[in-house]
Order: structure tokens, then sequence, then C-alpha cells
């Protein structure tokens, strides 16, 4: 367990909470609620990746010329990834959400083992 | 604009009066702030996403606020949606722009002095394309959930 | 700093202990809005303001449509037995996710001593090759600008498909009926 630190660890235990919402919650919603929580974790575990202790934002102002900035600063890589996945997290979460309500229109419930029963 | 001012007076429509005076003081604020973030993109923290998702919150607080009369008054779904397309055009034609300086995407402007609000070449056009697809889209989104989202109900039929 | 994490990453736990487990819809929405709140302070003190921005804004908005979506149905918690058979399910795949971290973390590198071999390449070339001063801007729009375009396209046909599955009627139903109501839909069709 080489780089294995207690921040990546509860973040694992985050992401598991979502896991366990997505598969074991009946209400729709609830589901919703877990696939964003597995978002946050997955764009956290990235951002945390890339810390680097006392680092600074990764923006050179004037006090600071290129060559200190490429040593003192946290990993913009990762920033700029993270950055795009969260408003389509947004996109998504829409997406999600306009198809629950599709769903309680037509079963008039948001219960999923409820609908799996009505389908037929 | 009349139109505008006396939907936004009807008592009926949107939340109550201590909502609507709020809003109106903060709205500007909320789109101001929202173009100095998509404008300072490239030298502060922030850019076209953020400043995007930040003017859609300014119309969907209108909406929120005063009814959805009003909002669509001032940007209907049409125009929503097309300044999406649009915004997403503006930002493949600057792609394809840069073709002229050597592959797709190139930065083929002139690049300033870093750090001046006009510099970076083509990323504070790029910030302004996405901010204006972002903020067309998510507003787009938000009409589709609250006027087409609307739950029928069995009276209602 | 580092406990500052490990209370952050707390409340974070909890927060999402709460929205899964309570009864009431809302507060489970309100709990998930807390969470995502959590992870925006956590990305501010982790050295990136600029997402820390667009996850404050981002968490606004996706708590306004999630409350959109829970508050027209009745609210009641759907009362149940316990499922055992999606519960186990649920652990069998918390299972497969703890074996795949343990196997993927013996190659990470320790918290705080990032790898960066791209980034301090971009760190240090950003202000004259692109000139912009922050560096996550000339990320994402100049070194890797393609792959923006790539999401927002993504975004795009979320927003298109979100529409698709929206609609109620036709074109033609709409003509006939309710026209007037919102007065958009007749502009829309010119």
């Amino acid at each position: 367990m080489g780089g294995t630190s207690s921040l990546y660890i509860m973040n694992m235990a985050l992401m598991g909470m979502g896991i366990y919402a997505l598969i074991a919650k009946r209400h729709i919603i609830k589901k919703i609620i877990g696939v964003v929580i597995m978002e946050y974790a997955i764009n956290l575990f990235l951002i945390l990746l890339g810390y680097k202790t006392d680092g600074i934002a990764p923006i050179q102002d004037s006090s600071i010329n290129a060559a200190q900035l490429a040593v003192r600063a946290v990993d913009p890589l990762p920033q700029a990834l993270v950055l795009t996945s969260i408003v389509i997290g947004l996109g998504t979460l829409a997406l999600m959400a306009a198809q629950a309500i599709k769903l309680y229109e037509k079963y008039k419930t948001f219960d999923m083992s409820e609908i799996n029963r009505l389908r037929g | 604009m009349n139109n505008i001012r006396e939907l936004s007076k009807d008592e009926s429509s949107g939340m109550t009066i201590i909502v609507k005076t709020i809003s109106r003081l903060v709205l500007s604020f909320i789109l101001l702030f929202g173009f100095y973030i998509i404008l300072y993109g490239h030298i502060t923290p922030g850019g076209g996403f953020a400043g995007g998702v930040i003017l859609s919150i300014s119309y969907v607080l209108l909406m929120l606020a005063f009814g959805s009369k009003v909002a669509l008054a001032k940007l209907s779904n049409f125009w929503a949606s097309m300044l999406d397309n649009l915004g997403a055009l503006a930002f493949i034609v600057i792609g394809f722009l840069g073709l002229t300086g050597g592959y797709f995407m190139t930065n083929f402007i002139w690049h300033g002095h870093p750090g001046q609000l006009i510099s970076a070449g083509i990323i504070p056009l790029c910030n302004i394309a996405i901010a204006i697809k972002v903020s067309a889209a998510l507003y787009a989104i938000f009409i589709g959930l609250s006027i087409y989202g609307r739950i029928v109900t069995e009276e209602e039929k | 700093m580092n406990a500052l994490f490990h209370v952050l990453m707390l409340f974070m736990l909890i927060g999402a202990a709460v929205a899964i487990e309570t009864k009431n819809m809302l507060s489970s929405v309100i709990a998930a809005g807390a969470v995502g709140f959590g992870v925006s302070l956590m990305f501010l003190f982790l050295g990136a303001p600029d997402i820390a921005i667009t996850q404050v804004i981002v968490e606004v908005l996706s708590l306004i449509i999630l409350i959109r979506a829970t508050t027209f149905a009745d609210n009641r918690a759907i009362e149940r037995k316990m499922d055992s058979f999606s519960t186990v399910t649920g652990l069998i795949f918390i299972g497969f996710l703890v074996m795949a971290a343990v196997w993927a973390f013996q190659d990470l590198t320790p918290f705080g001593e990032p790898l960066m071999r791209v980034s301090r390449r971009y760190l240090s070339g950003t202000a004259v090759e692109t000139g912009a001063v922050n560096a996550v801007s000339g990320i994402i729009l100049d070194y890797r600008a393609y792959d923006t375009l790539g999401e927002a396209i993504v975004l795009f046909t979320s927003i298109l498909s979100a529409f698709v599955i929206l609609r109620r009627r036709g074109k033609k139903d709409i003509e006939a009926e309710d026209t007037e109501e919102f007065g958009i839909l007749e502009q829309e069709q010119l």
C-alpha cells in the first residue's frame, strides 16, 4: 500500500456510499443522489491526487515567475479536466431529473420496484 | 419592454413581494459578476463554464421570483436554444479559424502581454462562446423542466 | 491543513449518510447539497479556486433542479420492507470497489506529492505560449481545447435528449391546444 493516505480511503468510502445508494435504494431520486455523490467523490479524488503540500493555486501573478510557479503550484491538469466534468454533471443531472419526472407521470410513483411490477 | 414591466408587477404570478424586491436588487449584480468571471477568465479564477452557469442562474432567479411569463418575455425558449446552438457554433468556428495558424484550435491571434485584459489570443473569445453556450443551455433546460415537465393531474385532464 | 481536510471529509461522509438514509425526500436532497458545498470548500483549500467557484454555482442550480423534481410529487417516503437482495448486491459491488481500490492504491503517489510530468511543462509554458496567466484556462482552451470541444458537445447532447424526453405531445397537438398559454410555442414553430 505505497501511497495510501487516510484521505484517499475516506474518499473511497464516499464513493462506496454512492454505489450503495444507486443499487440498494428504491426511490428514483435517491438513486440520482447516489450518482451525484459518486460524481463528487471522483472529482474530489482527481483533485486530491494533484495536491502538493503547501501548494499555491496555478495562477502566475506578478510576484512569481514561471520557473517558481512550476515548482510551487498544485497540478493544474486534473483541475482542467474536472472543471468541464462538473458542468457536464449538471447536464446529466438535468437529464436524469427529466427521466424521473416522465416516469412519475406515467406510473404515478417514484418506487423503482413498483415501476418494475407495473410495467407489464 | 412595457409589457415586461406590467407582467413583473402582476401580483398573482411568482413569489411574494419580498422575494420580488430583493431579486430586483440582486439580479443586476449577479449578471455583472457573471460577466466579470467570464471576461477575466484568463487572468483570475473563473472562465466560460463558471460564468455561464452564473448567467443562467440569474435567469433562473428571474423565473422563480417573477414567474415564467416574465422570464420568457425577456428571453424566450426559441432564443435560448438558438443561443445554445450559436455558442457551440462560434466555438467550432474559432477552432477552424485556427487552421490558418497551422492546425485545429491553434491560438492564432497575437498573445499580448500576459496579465492584461486583452491578451491570450483566442482564450477570451472561446470563454465568451462557451459562456453563451452553457448559460443558454442550462436556462433552456430549466424552461423545459418547469413548463414541459408540469405534471398533468387527473382534474386538469 | 491536513486536519482541516479530514474534518471536511468527515462532514461530507456524514452528509452523504444522511442524504442516503433519511426518510424525507426534501431533507435528503438538501443533505446532498451540503455534501456538494463541502466538496467546493475542499476544492478551495486544495488550491483549485477555479473549480471551487464552478462547484458552488453548479451546486445551487442542481439543488434547484432536484427540488423541482422532488416537490411536485407526494413527498412521502416509500414505506418498505427491507429488500435484502438489493442490499446484498450493493454490498457486493462495494466489495468490488474495495478490491479495485486496494489494487490501485499501490501505484499511487503519496498525498501531497503529485507526479506532474506534463503539468510542469504546462505551468512553466502557459504565460509565454498561450498568454494566459491562469494555467487552468490556458490548458482547457489552448493546450487541450479539442477536449473542451468534446465536453461542450456532450453537454449539448444531454440537454437535447432532456428536451426530447420532456416533450409531452407532438407539434400538431400543441397547435391544436394551449398555444396561447405561454406565448412561446407559436414562436418556436416559426
